[in-house]
């Protein structure tokens, strides 16, 4: 079984953890669509924290025998490599796109000193 | 720096070239000890064909020599590699219309004179996209162990992947007609994209061929492959490759002619 004071404290960082995004997106400083996974992590690892039987029930489908709260880690971890890996494809397309207005700009600027060199 | 002035190029034409509306596309990064040379000697071969410089985020006097020398100029407001440059310059030929587009890099290894061999098979319209060797035995190649051995590796896995003879993979001297141009122009690719951009053209089943050119060693500024960059990019193409065997690839509009 998990130590008691492992689960209260696992309870209350996911639970600050989900206090945090929303409170980030109330002021506007995150957007919904990449809050989203950050809220998704924060509430599943609050109910595996909290739901202490439950945690129990799974360490053992899992074949954790010794120590339950490991679960809480690995999901922990996935759900961050999960939130990673969603921030390197967002990271991808901002750079496509910066490259895509980079390549407009140059072009649209080209055009417009050609235009003022023919009416000047 | 002995010589920066212009030498007049001999050239053998190209039938039919000057009834294309043709182009060449000077990719420049802090390339100011050689564009203007460059540019000289591609109006010295063909005053008919029109150069534009892709100054790619150049911190020297790159884009206003190349002005001066009556090149018009794409400045990207910051580096995006040799890759995103070049396409800037296909969109450019794109919008523009242009029949040919050939690729002269601003470092002035690409000689002038060598350009009816880049431009006549495209221009006769045999094939879609031209890329000048340095293995076909014009002139002598110079290079370090690793840059060689990469060379070798790519050659033997882009041939396999294209299904003709490829010897070099990582030319920059190369020639599109439209179809080439409209492709490139949808989609080219990041960091070092003569590699992947040759399988491209096999998969949009444009006709590919490789001709034999001597190179020249730089006439300036310095190569933008190091050597701690080679591995790096021998793993990031190969993976491109790799990955791109099962990509999907923007096809090119079909033109009525």
């Amino acid at each position: 079984m998990t130590p008691l004071i492992v689960s209260i404290l696992g309870a209350l960082a996911s639970f600050a953890l989900v206090l945090v995004v929303l409170e980030l997106i109330r002021t506007r400083r995150l957007r919904e669509r990449y809050a989203l996974l950050w809220l998704l992590t924060g509430l599943v690892l609050t109910a595996l924290a909290a739901w202490r039987s439950g945690l129990n029930t799974i360490a053992g489908w899992v074949g954790v025998r010794g120590y339950p709260p490991a679960v809480l880690f690995a999901v922990g971890l996935l759900f961050i490599l999960a939130v990673l890996l969603h921030y390197s494809t967002v990271i991808s397309r901002l750079s496509d796109q910066s490259t895509i207005l980079a390549q407009r700009l140059a072009l649209l600027e080209l055009q417009l000193r050609e235009r003022r060199e023919k009416s000047s | 720096m002995a010589e920066l002035v212009s030498e007049p190029v001999r050239a053998e034409p190209v039938p039919g070239l000057d009834s294309l509306r043709r182009l060449a596309i000077v990719p420049a990064f802090n390339e100011e000890a050689s564009v203007g040379r460059v540019i000289r000697e591609i109006q010295a071969f063909d005053p008919g064909m029109d150069v534009v410089v892709v100054d790619d985020g150049s911190t020297d006097r790159t884009a206003g020599l190349a002005d001066d020398s009556g090149a018009h100029v794409l400045r990207l407001p910051f580096n995006l590699g040799i890759g995103g440059a070049m396409q800037a310059g296909f969109r450019y030929a794109f919008e523009r219309g242009y029949d040919v587009a050939v690729q002269v890099d601003g470092d002035g290894q690409h000689d002038a004179s060598e350009l009816p061999k880049i431009l006549g098979p495209v221009v006769s319209g045999e094939v879609d996209l031209v890329v000048g060797t340095r293995f076909g035995g014009e002139g002598e190649f110079r290079s370090t162990a690793v840059r060689r051995v990469g060379i070798r590796v790519f050659a033997w896995t882009v041939s396999r992947i294209v299904g003709q003879r490829v010897t070099d993979t990582t030319s920059g001297f190369r020639a599109v007609g439209r179809r080439g141009i409209a492709l490139f122009a949808a989609d080219y690719p990041h960091d070092y994209p003569e590699v992947e951009a040759t399988v491209m053209v096999a998969k949009a089943r444009l006709r590919l061929r490789e001709v034999p050119v001597a190179m020249r060693e730089r006439a300036g500024g310095r190569s933008s492959i190091t050597a701690l960059r080679s591995v790096y990019y021998m793993v990031k193409v190969l993976l491109a490759l790799f990955v791109g065997m099962f990509r999907r690839y923007a096809v090119p509009q079909e033109e009525d002619t």
